[in-house]
């Protein structure tokens, strides 16, 4: 007696398509529910997961860098003291590693800034202006005046925001104060030589840029800085360019890469990994419902069908197989589809997406009022997988069921 | 194959408070190549003795064995090739996949089997044409009379050319030269290649073509018969 085979995959897929259109309607709907629910996955992880990019970035650029390093009691106690000499040869080699996409040395403490109206705490940035640029500042921010020129310009240049805070304007003299390393007060006049605009206006209210030499002088600190940065290819991948500053860097410095010097920042991106694979599966679950409900009728309305197929010899084995193809084809169909719908409503916005209108809301959670959706391979390849696994998973159930049916007994239901 | 023995096979089937006796104490022998007819009224046991003897039900006792090998103890799989590969069904009712033409539910078997495409499509084509429904080969059940799908069933149950053919009713649906022919084919099959029938039927023509008649009645054999076909 020979003991063989199950339906051949070619038949068993053509019955499976054909059986999944027996029902056109009730097949249809569960496509729409899985192209959307699909679609609701990817796209939504793309403006989530361009919003949490933006903010990192965003965030990177105002640190600014990938890597810092400063005096060990710096980032506690950011006044004058703990500053550090400008990079020595060793670092300035390593500075020029092709892990090493720019960096810069700053000074950064905090000051006071007073127009003849106003007066508000800033941070004072002495800034070589090229070393800025390099690291991220966009020329094209500023939106009256120019940006320094050198780090020996004499002029000053602040947010928009704080302009209007202050109540003066392009071309008029505020004076800045900060404490210099005798803890006297160290003030001068500055022109307000450019206005910028920040990505958030807690930036433009925040930091006011001077030519580094010059705060060096007014702070009388000679050629020491408060900072190096150092930017590199990609935030993401800050690990290799870590070691190497690491290794170059003087013994009684700090080296802290950005996930560190700003731990906010740092947990928004293991946070975003784990919130798209939560949103994908609360999505899949009210998908499955649907789709071991869909099964299930497809099943019981076949029953007769399935003893027949067992009593003409076929395994429970393949039928269980036939059931799971069914859900499979539905699946691939419904992805599809899903992806296709996400393809295109991010194009249309790849450029951005503006949502001035709740401006304020957005920059309370530290993100510009301009959205960038960001379609991630790797988002797009987890909804996929997701939805296959699990869906397959899923099916299992009502693909048991029909698999362990007695002939006899199915073939006698009407 | 395919020699039958039943020995003392007992089924009962419960229904709301009363208890059926499908099959009470029945043993019989079937030899090899033999064209049998099962009678009796409805709920006699004819078809459960089909089923059982198929091994499409499970029996609450005795034993069933073809060829030496015991049918009531084989578990899913191997009763699934026994039937694949040995045993042509043709039920009541007509039984058709739905969603395939007329020639796809003839092939469906070979495929299950492995027969190759061309193979199928031969002998497929042939089996219809012997049946009465040249032309009709791509349609599907629902447009299909009724007599026409039992053909189609029929043709299914016996193109691979099983040594065993289990027949419920064959001819309920069909017009009396259609049933004429089909018996005929059945009787052909039978001498030419040892197929061994065993049809279970009311209609009193197709008892006519049974070299051997057994009678049912509540579950039991009241008469087992040879007669000389007419």
């Amino acid at each position: 007696m020979a003991f063989s085979s199950n339906l051949p995959l070619a038949a068993m897929s053509r019955l499976a398509w054909r059986n999944l259109w027996r029902n056109h309607r009730r097949t249809l709907i569960m496509l729409l529910a899985i192209s959307v629910g699909v679609w609701a996955m990817i796209f939504m992880t793309a403006l989530m997961r361009g919003m949490v990019d933006q903010m990192i970035e965003d965030g990177i650029v105002a640190l600014p860098g990938f890597v810092q390093i400063h005096h060990p009691g710096y980032r506690d106690d950011p006044s004058i003291e703990n500053s550090l000499a400008p990079p020595g040869p060793r670092l300035l080699e390593a500075l020029r590693d092709q892990e090493v996409s720019g960096w810069t040395t700053r000074v950064r403490v905090p000051a006071m800034i007073s127009s003849e109206r106003s007066s508000r705490g800033v941070t004072l940035l002495g800034v070589d202006p090229e070393g800025e640029i390099a690291l991220g500042f966009d020329p094209a921010s500023i939106v009256e005046g120019r940006f320094l020129e050198s780090p020996e310009d004499k002029g000053l240049v602040i947010g928009r925001k704080l302009l209007e805070r202050l109540e003066t304007d392009l071309g008029k003299r505020v004076v800045v104060m900060s404490q210099d390393p005798d803890n006297d007060i160290a003030d001068r006049g500055f022109r307000i030589v450019g206005v910028y605009k920040g990505k958030l206006e807690g930036l433009e209210e925040g930091f006011i840029y001077a030519g580094r030499s010059t705060v060096q002088l007014l702070l009388k600190m000679g050629q020491q800085i408060s900072e190096i940065a150092i930017a590199g290819r990609d935030y993401r991948d800050v690990e290799q360019l870590y070691q190497l500053v690491n290794d170059a860097a003087d013994e009684d410095s700090e080296v802290k890469p950005w996930g560190e010097l700003d731990t906010y920042l740092g947990l928004m991106l293991g946070v975003m990994d784990g919130f798209v694979l939560v949103w994908v599966l609360i999505i899949f679950l009210a998908l499955s419902f649907g789709l071991v409900n869909t099964l299930m009728m497809a099943v019981f309305e076949r029953i007769r069908e399935i003893g027949l197929m067992q009593a003409l010899g076929m395994k429970p084995s393949a039928i269980l197989y036939q059931v799971l193809l069914e859900s499979l084809m539905l699946l691939t169909l419904g992805l599809l589809i899903g992806n296709l719908l996400a393809f295109l409503s991010v194009l249309p916005i790849r450029d951005g997406l503006d949502l001035s209108v709740v401006s304020q809301g957005m920059e309370m959670m530290g993100v510009s009022s301009v959205l960038y959706p960001a379609l991630k391979l790797r988002d797009l390849v987890m909804a996929n997988v997701v939805v296959i696994i699990l869906g397959i998973l899923t099916s299992l159930l009502p693909a048991w069921r029909a698999s362990q049916y007695r002939p006899v007994e199915a073939i006698s239901k009407t | 194959m395919a020699e039958i023995k039943c020995i003392d096979l007992c089924k009962t089937y419960v229904q709301g408070d009363a208890t059926i006796k499908a099959l009470d104490h029945v043993t019989l022998d079937i030899e090899q190549g033999s064209f049998i007819c099962l009678s009796g009224p409805s709920g006699s046991g004819k078809t459960t003795l089909l089923n059982a003897i198929g091994g499409l039900d499970e029996l609450d006792s005795g034993e069933i064995s073809i060829n030496d090998e015991r049918v009531d103890l084989l578990s899913k799989g191997p009763l699934a090739d026994l039937r694949l590969h040995h045993i042509g069904f043709v039920f009541q009712a007509y039984n058709l996949i739905e969603v395939l033409t007329a020639r796809e539910n003839v092939e469906f078997v070979m495929q299950v089997q492995g027969v190759s495409a061309k193979q199928r499509k031969l002998k497929s084509m042939a089996i219809l044409k012997e049946v009465g429904l040249e032309g009709m080969e791509n349609r599907r059940p629902a447009q299909l009379s009724g007599g026409q799908q039992q053909r189609v069933a029929v043709a299914r149950a016996i193109v691979s050319q099983p040594k065993l053919v289990l027949a419920d009713e064959p001819t309920a649906n069909l017009d009396s030269v259609s049933a004429a022919h089909l018996m005929e084919l059945f009787c052909e099959l039978n001498q030419n290649h040892d197929v061994t029938f065993l049809i279970a039927t009311h209609d009193e023509r197709v008892m006519r073509y049974a070299e051997r008649l057994i009678r049912m009645q509540d579950g039991k054999v009241i008469s087992d018969e040879l007669q000389i076909n007419t």
